[in-house]
């Protein structure tokens, strides 16, 4: 008996890294999937855009597990199409229980350097869209009698971070929306919590990090907020899934406006 | 295969409530236990502390799990008993990977009217008795090799102020400031260190004479009911439930236990029902 038997999650950013990670081990535990991805180019990123063969990939990989996915290409800015894709998956698969708010970018820019786009593509996507994904998703969980949503946010939304303003900003800004819904779902039986990543070994995590190192070595006195307090470099993906898996099942039925950190102890010091 | 198959774990307070259910929780999933436990009433506790017979029966149920089990008789507040007890343990069962630190007490009265005693007893059991689980555990985590994990009991008055419980809150809050310590202090070792922070617990800890007078006080005593009480402790929950059960802070603890939670450390982990955004 799988931990998630027979629920339904919706995640959104599942072409590959994080998102794909959590597709796989939620349908590991038994759990259907639906799946939205952007897998489009991204501008101002240092690292390649996910498209529409990762998305494919991930579709395969959960299918050779025998559940089931729905996978749409869309961009969760565009509240019409992901409200489309929602619906269209619980009509399929039938119900919600669990959601999981991954899909984010990241921009290394110190404070000059961060242009108007950069800021409105940041806060647009990692948390405009993660209240469009919310407002498309809380009915289909109250309608279900209860649920779990998972919303990624990250070490920089609980500490500030150098050269990631804008991130920071949409990081901490998830944090808010957390707390809020967690304090009007409960009612409903719909628990709602953030987990807050460390670096991940991901395209974004691992690709991306380029641009700081010219920053750090003009300002070497915040190379240690960076750092972990475990003594590993990077998590893997399925480090932040064994976290969603939890607060997904049952087994975290009462737990509701946690901050969860898989941090390596980072937001410690 | 278990999700902590093969580790062993040293549990506080394990004759009954949360500490057998994290016995056997971890049991199910393949940990074998070190187990001590009072058995003995402390004189300020208000109501009937564990017997000899409950962690005969936590044995009892472990070993129906074909896992192995060394429990003792040993109160926290004596450093000496709670090293013996581990010691002898580790050495029965070969290794240390988890440490549950759950042992604690409760008792009531405002900050004026506490007495000496009351408070001597709170903070000797659910603050220096942590430490003193967890100092005699540390080598044994090193010697290991293996990295660790440590899981202390808090509650949710760990983290936020209770009227009446003064002491209690105290002692729950100094849980927390030994926890980010600890994990500081532990992190090269890869030993983690967390918290966990229940809200009220379907255990004997609250479903109590003295209990029931705290929380309807106002009500005479034959209308004291489960159901009745029930209603007033579900006013402290954002979700609609009167308390959460031994399993689910259990199912906390077995995740943090776990290699799932490998990078996890430092986290304080309220299991509450969302009492803290009330």
């Amino acid at each position: 008996m799988g931990r998630v038997e027979g629920k339904v999650a919706f995640i959104t950013g599942a072409a590959r890294g994080q998102g794909r990670s959590h597709a796989i081990r939620l349908a590991q535990e038994g759990a259907d999937i639906i799946a939205v991805d952007l897998a489009d180019h991204i501008p101002n990123i240092d690292y390649p855009s996910a498209t529409e063969e990762d998305l494919a990939e991930t579709v395969r990989q959960v299918e050779a597990l025998d559940r089931r996915i729905i996978a749409t290409k869309v961009d969760i800015r565009d509240r019409a199409a992901l409200k489309a894709a929602v619906d269209e998956g619980v009509g399929q698969l039938g119900k919600l229980d669990i959601v999981v708010a991954n899909a984010g970018i990241c921009v290394i820019a110190d404070w000059q350097g961060t242009s108007e786009d950069v800021w409105e593509q940041t806060i647009g996507t990692n948390l405009t869209g993660t209240w469009n994904t919310l407002q498309t998703t809380t009915q289909h969980l109250i309608d279900n009698g209860g649920g779990s949503i998972i919303m990624t946010s990250s070490a920089a939304g609980i500490k500030g971070l150098p050269f990631l303003s804008a991130y920071v900003a949409s990081k901490h800004g998830v944090v808010g929306l957390m707390r809020a819904y967690a304090t009007e779902l409960a009612e409903y039986n719909v628990r709602v919590n953030t987990i807050h990543p460390t670096g991940v070994n991901t395209p974004m995590g691992t690709l991306g990090g380029g641009a700081f190192g010219p920053l750090l070595e003009a300002h070497p006195k915040l190379g240690g907020m960076l750092a972990n307090l475990l003594p590993i470099e990077i998590t893997e993906p399925v480090d932040q899934s064994n976290a969603v898996l939890w607060l997904a099942s049952d087994e975290s039925r009462y737990v509701t406006s946690l901050e969860l950190t898989v941090d390596a102890g980072n937001t410690q010091f | 295969m278990g999700r902590v198959e093969g580790k062993v774990a040293f549990v506080t307070g394990a004759a009954r409530g949360q500490g057998r259910s994290h016995a056997l929780r971890l049991a199910q999933e393949g940990a074998d236990i070190i187990a001590v436990d009072i058995e003995d009433q402390i004189g300020t506790v208000p109501y009937p502390m564990s017997t000899p017979d409950d962690m005969a029966e936590t044995v009892r149920q472990i070993e129906a799990l074909d896992r192995r089990i060394v429990a003792t008789k040993a109160d926290v507040r004596d450093y000496d008993a709670t090293k013996a007890a581990l010691d002898e343990g580790v050495a029965q069962l070969g290794r240390l990977d988890i440490v549950a630190a759950n042992a604690g007490i409760f008792s009531f009265g405002s900050m004026e009217e506490l007495t000496e005693e009351q408070w001597s007893d709170m903070l000797d059991t659910n603050l220096t008795g942590v430490w003193h689980a967890v100092k005699a555990a540390i080598p044994h985590l090193k010697a290991g090799g293996n990295g660790g994990s440590i899981i202390l009991t808090s509650s949710t008055a760990g983290l936020m102020a209770i009227p009446n419980i003064g002491h209690y809150v105290a002692a729950k809050h100094g849980v927390v400031g030994l926890m980010r310590t600890l994990a500081l202090e532990l992190a090269p070792d890869f030993i983690r260190v967390n918290s966990v922070h229940p809200t009220s617990v379907d255990t004997d800890m609250i479903q109590n004479d003295a209990t029931y007078a705290l929380f309807a006080g106002d009500l005479p005593v034959e209308e004291r009911t489960r159901d009745v009480v029930g209603e007033r402790f579900q006013t402290l929950n954002a979700l609609p439930i009167k308390w959460v059960e031994p399993v689910d802070i259990s199912n906390a603890v077995l995740w943090l236990a776990s290699d799932e939670s490998r990078y996890v450390t430092g986290v304080t982990l309220p299991i509450d029902a969302g009492s803290l955004i009330k």
